[in-house]
């Protein structure tokens, strides 16, 4: 019984350790988020964010983040119960969505750089890369985080460590997808109006 | 003391992930039709959109990071962070639109023998 009651104290110091690093993480946002904010209308002649950003792609992209964010839900619900299955099955369509939105954030970014509107057009544009693509590399190491944890539940059968990861994971997920609104309401919907 | 996390474990339910997925889906889905379809002029846009976002924040707070249940320090590193981002935030753009103010009817060549007559720099 005592040992039981380590394992959870120790489990729960280990989930305040990881959500101060989330804390700290908004922290970072925070800072790109303000300079972003500064910088907006600084296009040095280039194009503004009313002529690059297509928003009903954006809208596209939010969903799936969205989904996904719902998605690591049930999961990390479905493996409180011991619901074996149905848990791998959460985590894969989790990554498929994940991977979904990279790819299209990617695709949004190949376009922009193919057009001559790279990081080095304008402050504008800088502050917009820095911005998303650290949501986007956020989003990078969380898929192979994923990956990693499917490998393991599956191949260890579920164990409580593992267990106590994927709920770690799952807070790591739904705070990308705060971010993520944040960045959709701020960079796209009101930066796309300047 | 395992008794505790079980319960804590088995009392959340889905129905909490439903509601806060389908809230969220409204508000995006809000946000984007009022800006594209222009229901204001910009200077409200923004606030409106704004407050929109801070209610989704909350929204996905309490019904996906479950926060006020369980731990009580989540909370309290939470409403710390969030201070923290307000400061930087408003501290930031509140510096800057003040320096903006103060030097936008210069030229750089200005700036700089401003700058170098009254600031010493």
């Amino acid at each position: 019984m005592k040992q039981i009651a380590d394992d959870v104290a120790v489990r729960d110091k280990k989930t305040l350790g990881f959500w101060i690093y989330l804390m700290t993480d908004c922290v970072l946002f925070a800072a790109l988020f303000a300079t972003f904010a500064v910088l907006h209308t600084s296009t040095f002649g280039g194009p503004t964010g009313a002529k690059l950003f297509d928003l009903p792609f954006v809208l596209i992209e939010t969903m799936i983040l969205l989904t996904s964010s719902f998605t690591i839900g049930l999961a990390v619900l479905g493996s409180a119960r011991g619901f074996k299955k149905q848990t791998l099955i959460w985590l894969v369509i989790t990554f498929a969505l994940g991977a979904a939105f990279l790819t299209l954030e990617l695709t949004e970014f190949s376009h922009l750089v193919a057009d001559g509107n790279g990081w080095d057009r304008s402050a504008f544009l800088s502050s917009f890369f820095t911005l998303v693509g650290t949501h986007g590399l956020h989003i990078a190491i969380g898929l192979l985080w994923l990956i990693v944890m499917i490998i393991r539940l599956w191949r260890f059968n579920f164990k409580q460590s593992d267990l106590n990861r994927l709920a770690l994971f799952g807070l790591f997920w739904h705070f990308l997808d705060i971010v993520w609104i944040f960045i959709f309401s701020i960079v796209y919907l009101i930066g796309g109006m300047s | 003391m395992k008794i505790n996390v079980e319960q804590r474990d088995s009392s959340t339910r889905y129905i909490s992930y439903v509601v806060g997925f389908i809230l969220s889906i409204v508000a995006t889905v809000l946000a984007y039709l009022i800006v594209v379809n222009h229901v204001w002029p910009m200077a409200t846009l923004v606030y409106v959109i704004l407050a929109i976002a801070v209610i989704q924040l909350v929204t996905q707070a309490v019904f996906f990071l479950h926060i006020g249940r369980g731990s009580r320090w989540k909370l309290v590193t939470f409403a710390f962070a969030i201070l923290i981002v307000l400061i930087i935030v408003i501290g930031t753009l509140w510096i800057m639109n003040n320096l903006n103010y103060n030097m936008t009817r210069m030229t750089p060549d200005q700036m700089l023998l401003y700058m170098k007559q009254n600031e010493g720099i």
